[in-house]
């Protein structure tokens, strides 16, 4: 018993090598003042400030936001009313809008995005920020949906009978009871769809313009152009800056 | 003086089913009112459709003579204890206590003084700022109660309120409904599938079945003058005996042949002519047994029996007899332990007696109910 082998810990130690060790050797590369990357030379922060100077990153930036913010916003209203829908009705309408939700989750993203280029310029719709919004907002709301339709399984209706019963009115127990109650859900599903969103590449490349460009887009523009050390110290700060909101969120989640 | 709450004749249907079949009922202000029946005979049907849940499909309700049937939930002087109590997670006691005060618009300083008194009267003092998840099942429980009592309601309507409880904080919370009703006086409708629960509480009692009511009455009515075998089965052990009108000795009594156990003499409860089919419920305390027979046997019923099954209770001890076709039920407290010589026990002879006037006549007879009664469940058959 004694010499028992610890394989757990030796699973779960590679797993974390595994998943976690090219970041870290991204991280490193980025204060690494070699040009090319490689052999460490020192540290340095060259590549953050390079990276400063172009303003094409900023643009990246900005559209990512703006796309990732307003797609989330409106896909998580609209997936949160889904998931009402779903949870509330049992309609043969529902059921297949069950099935019509849940399609895009297992969708090859290939697929979504040549699909929605396809209606677009069918309809003559200009490529650009606004078509980006559509497509990331398709994909999210079924995120969305079924992150909350899970914590709505879990809500008592009969929290709103009793809200009714002490004398509220629908606006009252929307606002009182079903949100605050819902909040840590909706938010979950929101959080999701905004990492969702500021990751996509397959379904923006398909149907982003020459303006549109969000950063992944960006990124894999320069990996071409062949600058992989500014591209190191970009990933750094969007690493940054995806773990904070994760992080942020999970702590606002399991404050209560 | 009008009723606080009137149901006349209301019906509620899901798909072919009656949940609640023209049902009517009058409730005075003040009592304390028990819906009692087997789980799915409508109770919590009926209950929503006063507490605006469901419409009736027909019939009306009135509140203070005012017709309230289509009038949602929150525009009703109505509130509800809910079975799984429906606290609200995100909010403090005081806060869920606060919620009907500040749906009706009051100001803070008036909710804060109510709120208290109120927390004060349930012994919630100490837990105002706890969140729901922090309480024991007890004092959720009387959370749920003061919220719904602080906004004063009319009427106060509980579902199985009890149900979720042990037993030992079951009996101990029935004592508290019991001291808070009488501290507030409002009129309860309480919903319960527990006969001892209905019993101890209310002054009357609609006992339930299949959407119907079978019957109502002070707890003392339905217990000693149940109108038939369902009533009188569901309500707690009886004996049921099955005979035939044979002659009339005189303007009170009758004589009834029970097949396998003789002529006996009973009371009449109800008119009835010689030649008649007839069903007696006795209860298991009524009857008593003894060695010997007893010494004046006028107005006593006499027969002999075997002891199949003694269980010893404590504060009595419960027979299993065998006499002709019939099983007996006996419940009788131990007289004189210490100086009896021998208890009675398996396999003895004795006799079995009661007065005549101890047997209830019931209006009607059917042998299922007989699998109502607990019985079976403390004496197993071998
Ligand atoms: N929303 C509903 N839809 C269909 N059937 C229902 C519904 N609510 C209750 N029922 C049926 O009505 C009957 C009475 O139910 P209920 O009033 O809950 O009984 P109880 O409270 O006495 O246990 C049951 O047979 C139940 O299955
Ligand atoms: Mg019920």
């Amino acid at each position: 018993m004694r010499n028992r082998p610890n394989i757990p810990g030796f699973i779960a130690i590679t797993v974390l090598v595994f998943f976690y060790l090219p970041i870290f050797y991204l991280v490193m590369q980025s204060f690494n003042e070699a040009r090319f990357g490689g052999p460490w030379r020192g540290f340095s922060l060259q590549w953050y400030a390079l990276l400063f100077d172009r303003p094409e990153v900023w643009r990246a930036v900005r559209n990512t936001l703006i796309v990732a913010l307003s797609s989330t916003a409106i896909s998580t209203v609209l997936g949160t009313l889904a998931a009402w829908c779903l949870h509330h009705y049992r309609s043969r309408l529902q059921q297949s809008h069950y099935v019509l939700v849940y399609a895009p989750l297992v969708f090859p993203d290939l697929l979504m995005g040549i699909s929605l280029l396809l209606l677009f310029i069918n309809l003559g719709y200009p490529l650009g920020l606004g078509t980006v919004i559509l497509a990331h907002i398709t994909f999210c709301i079924s995120y969305v949906a079924f992150v909350v339709l899970g914590r709505l399984q879990d809500f008592d209706y009969n929290l709103i009978e009793a809200s009714q019963d002490l004398g509220a009115g629908w606006a009252t127990i929307i606002y009182r009871v079903l949100l605050p109650v819902m909040g840590p859900g909706i938010l979950a599903g929101a959080l999701l769809a905004l990492t969702l969103s500021i990751d996509d590449f397959i379904i923006t490349f398909f149907v982003s313009g020459p303006t549109s460009a969000t950063l992944p887009l960006y990124v894999f523009g320069m990996m071409k152009q062949g600058s992989p050390t500014i591209i190191n110290a970009l990933c750094t700060l969007f690493m940054l800056a995806t773990f904070s909101i994760v992080i942020w969120g999970q702590r606002y989640l399991y404050r209560r | 003086m009008a009723a606080l709450l009137e149901i006349q004749s209301v019906t509620k249907r899901y798909d072919n089913l009656a949940a609640v079949d023209n049902v009517s009922l009058e409730l005075e202000a003040g009592e304390v009112f028990s819906l009692l029946g087997p789980s799915g005979c409508g109770k919590t049907t009926l209950l929503r459709m006063i507490a605006g849940f469901e419409t009736p499909d027909s019939g009306r309700i009135l509140l203070n003579g005012k017709d309230i049937t289509a009038l949602p939930p929150n525009k009703r002087t109505i509130n509800t204890v809910f079975q799984n109590y429906a606290l609200f997670p995100h909010m403090t006691v005081f806060e869920n206590v606060a919620f009907g005060l500040r749906m009706q618009k009051k100001a803070k300083p008036e909710i804060s003084i109510e709120v208290d008194a109120m927390l004060d009267l349930m012994e919630l003092s100490d837990h105002a700022s706890k969140k729901p998840n922090q309480l024991s099942g007890g004092q959720k429980q009387r959370v749920a109660i003061a919220r719904a009592l602080v906004n004063k309601p009319k009427l106060l309507l509980l579902d199985e309120p009890l149900a979720a409880l042990d037993l030992k904080l079951r009996q101990r919370m029935l004592i508290e409904l019991d001291a808070i009703h009488d501290e507030v006086g409002i009129t309860f409708l309480y919903v319960t599938h527990d006969q001892s629960e209905a019993m101890s509480l209310s002054d009357r009692i609609a006992v339930m079945n299949h959407g119907k009511f079978e019957q109502m009455g002070s707890p003392v009515e339905i217990y000693e003058a149940p109108i038939n075998s369902f009533v009188a089965a569901f309500i707690g052990d009886t004996n049921f005996l099955n005979g035939k009108v044979t002659a009339m000795p005189n303007d009170e009594f009758c004589t009834v042949r029970v097949p396998s156990l003789g002529d006996l003499l009973v009371w009449k409860d109800k008119d009835v002519r010689v030649g008649e089919e007839l069903n007696l419920s006795i209860r298991p305390e009524k009857l008593r047994i003894a060695r010997k027979k007893p010494e004046k046997p006028d107005l006593l019923n006499c027969i002999q029996a075997v002891v199949e099954d003694v269980v010893y209770l404590g504060s009595l001890t419960k027979y299993r007899l065998k006499s002709g076709e019939y099983t007996l039920i006996v419940e009788q407290q131990h007289g004189h332990y210490l100086l009896d010589e021998k208890p009675i026990t398996w396999e003895e002879i004795v006799w079995v007696y009661w007065h005549s006037e101890d047997g209830y006549m019931l209006q009607s007879y059917q042998q299922d109910d007989e699998s109502l009664m607990a019985l079976s469940e403390d004496m197993p058959d071998e």
